[in-house]
């Protein structure tokens, strides 16, 4: 796992992966997501509003941005779960605008949600053996007749047994999902999505309710996700695992996209100050919100950390 | 006195009447839907009605064979799964339990109406259609069996046909959840996002669990009509929640449970009615009528749903784990 790790055993980082200066919607060298004009409204309410945005292939991109800003809205609608009142996007080179998610799945972008989603009743080794592709014993006909699609249903097991021991949830393979922890959850979506042979992996908030002892490992396989040569692009409210694995960072607030560039740049960004802290933070308002402004400190004292060594 | 070996003899002819058959397999069919799938169709008496009358119209009026009238059954409750559904799968799952209700009924009225009476024989229904069945009977003229189950060549040749269907229906259903089929259905039941983020047809699959389920519930339908007349009060809601009451009874995510759970409920219902009835004769009961003894034989239904509901969700042969009426 340390393997992806560098030298000073930090993660080795993709650079260059942008054309000119890192602004909202700055041109990619090799972008395997290129959205234009995405627009999602809820009544009155601009959820989403993306003039222009490309995700770079073969690295990991964090979509970050406080509550509210639009991150979920637009996974949603990359994904083909939600439909956009406007817009049009193409995932490696081909539209998949108004394509329905199993789809877009099926083309081998797939996702994870924000609130787990475990099938709790079917047992660990299901949940992992559905995530394959292109099953002949999925089919109603084929599906009576176990010798049409025996071999294939032991090829699928041999490799969801695999992943699951490079997971460490091989002891779990018989039992529920329902009987796993939250981290354990969260573990076997990202695994489950694995089955599928995808080129681009969407994480929603992976980081969210997992155990601190297994962050760690976590961080670990999204790392190997990149490794194997898969896109990673996921959305994430901790700020250390963004710093800590993102090699491009793309900050929305209230819909837009207000900053792009590499973790510390972004973080320095008049723009995602703002985003965070509202551009009338100087101003009382009340209750200020602490979380985001510990974040924000915490970030800065990294920063201090790094210089240091 | 009460004659305690007529009232155990007539709940034992219960364990294979062809009645029992049918609600076993009318359950078998909710099963793929309720138990496996998680789609709440609370219209498996319209498809049970779908296929009695799609029999018998076939056969009185189109004059088809035998195979032919039960495959007009069977395209007909196909026909009404895709008209329920394709309006109704992409929503949320509550409503494909109001409009299943609603056609239902719709269905029961249409047959129960004066306008079709040439053809659905009104509120008087239809008979007549079986001599196409009669005919295919292998038995031999006679009386056949032992104990309380002594019947005559028709009423087993009834019986053989209706259990063989559960037989055959049971163990389609067994192969299908034991596939890779079976599993993105279970899928389903638990969280068709999830499902459909791994690249499967949520929809084409529910749709799929509906006509097969229906399809079940037509030949139930069929099979129901054999030793009796179709007549449409049989169709009504109560009947759906019945199969229900059999489906829980025996556990919802499980082949077997439909089966056992219809055996039961049937034996019940016998015994309680029988003893009840007699218990009014014999004044045991001085503050009931005998109208109101025929009635209290539901209510004692009621009770024990609610208290299986309570004490065993999942049914008798459910997995505590697996399934459990309340989520």
């Amino acid at each position: 796992m340390s393997s992806s790790a560098g030298a000073n055993g930090a993660p080795v980082k993709s650079t260059g992966l942008h054309v000119g200066e890192p602004a909202p919607g700055v041109k990619k060298v090799d972008p395997i997501i290129v959205a234009d004009h995405i627009k999602r409204q809820f009544g009155g309410l601009t959820a989403v509003d993306v003039e222009h945005l490309e995700i770079p292939r073969g690295a990991i991109t964090a979509l970050i941005g406080p509550n509210g800003a639009g991150k979920t809205t637009l996974f949603n609608l990359l994904t083909g779960f939600d439909k956009p009142n406007e817009g049009t996007w193409t995932f490696d080179g081909q539209s998949i605008s108004g394509v329905p998610a199993f789809r877009v799945a099926r083309r081998g972008q797939v996702r994870t949600f924000q609130l787990t989603k475990a099938l709790g009743l079917l047992t660990v080794l299901d949940n992992m053996k559905l995530g394959a592709k292109g099953q002949s014993g999925e089919s109603l006909l084929r599906a009576i007749f176990p010798w049409f699609w025996r071999k294939e249903e032991e090829a699928i097991e041999a490799r969801a047994l695999d992943l699951l021991a490079r997971f460490k949830l091989d002891a779990k393979k018989d039992d529920y999902a329902a009987s796993l922890s939250g981290g354990q959850r969260k573990l076997l979506e990202m695994a489950r999505a694995l089955m599928s042979e995808p080129t681009l992996v969407m994480l929603d908030e992976p980081m969210a309710g997992v155990n601190p002892a297994l962050t760690q490992s976590l961080l670990d396989h999204i790392l190997n996700l990149k490794k194997e040569g898969m896109t990673v692009l996921f959305v994430e409210h901790d700020m250390h695992m963004v710093r800590h694995i993102a090699d491009w960072v793309v900050v929305m607030a209230e819909g837009r996209v207000v900053a792009e560039g590499d973790p510390h740049e972004v973080m320095a960004n008049p723009a995602v100050i703002d985003a965070y802290l509202g551009s009338h933070h100087d101003q009382d308002l009340g209750d200020p919100d602490t979380g985001v402004v510990t974040a924000i400190k915490e970030l800065a004292d990294d920063d201090a950390d790094e210089s240091k060594h | 006195m009460i004659d305690w070996l007529l009232l155990f003899s007539n709940a034992a002819q219960e364990i294979i009447s062809p009645t029992t058959a049918a609600y076993a397999l009318a359950a078998l069919g909710l099963a793929i839907h309720f138990g496996f799938t998680g789609l709440l169709n609370f219209g498996q008496a319209g498809f049970m009605a779908l296929g009695a009358y799609g029999y018998a119209i076939a056969t009185l009026t189109f004059g088809f064979p035998v195979w032919g009238a039960i495959l007009f059954g069977i395209a007909a409750s196909i026909v009404f799964a895709l008209i329920l559904g394709v309006p109704t799968l992409r929503l949320r799952a509550d409503y494909l339990a109001i409009v299943t209700i609603a056609a239902a009924e719709i269905l029961r009225l249409l047959f129960t109406t004066n306008t079709f009476e040439p053809v659905t024989g009104s509120a008087n229904g239809l008979q007549g259609y079986k001599g196409g069945f009669e005919d295919l009977n292998p038995i031999p003229d006679g009386v056949y069996g032992f104990g309380p189950w002594v019947y005559n060549e028709y009423d087993w040749w009834v019986r053989i046909f209706g259990w063989g269907l559960v037989a055959l229906a049971a163990l389609i259903t067994w192969r299908l959840m034991k596939s890779p089929w079976g599993r993105v259905i279970k899928g389903i039941r638990e969280d068709e996002d999830a499902v459909r983020a791994l690249g499967k047809n949520v929809y084409f699959y529910k749709m799929q669990s509906l006509i097969i389920g229906g399809v079940f519930g037509s030949l139930a339908g069929m099979i129901f009509i054999l030793p009796r007349a179709v007549v449409p009060s049989n169709y009504q809601t109560s009947l759906t929640f019945f199969i229900y009451a059999i489906l829980l009874l025996g556990g919802a995510a499980t082949v077997l449970g439909p089966i056992l759970g219809s055996v039961i409920f049937w034996v019940l219902l016998s015994f309680f009615s029988g003893f009840i009835a007699r218990a009014v004769e014999a004044g045991w009961l001085p503050f009931m009528s005998s109208v109101q003894a025929g009635q209290l034989r539901f209510i004692l239904v009621g009770v024990a749903i609610m208290v299986i509901v309570i004490y065993r969700p999942q049914g008798i042969l459910g997995n505590k784990k697996e399934l459990a009426f309340v989520k």
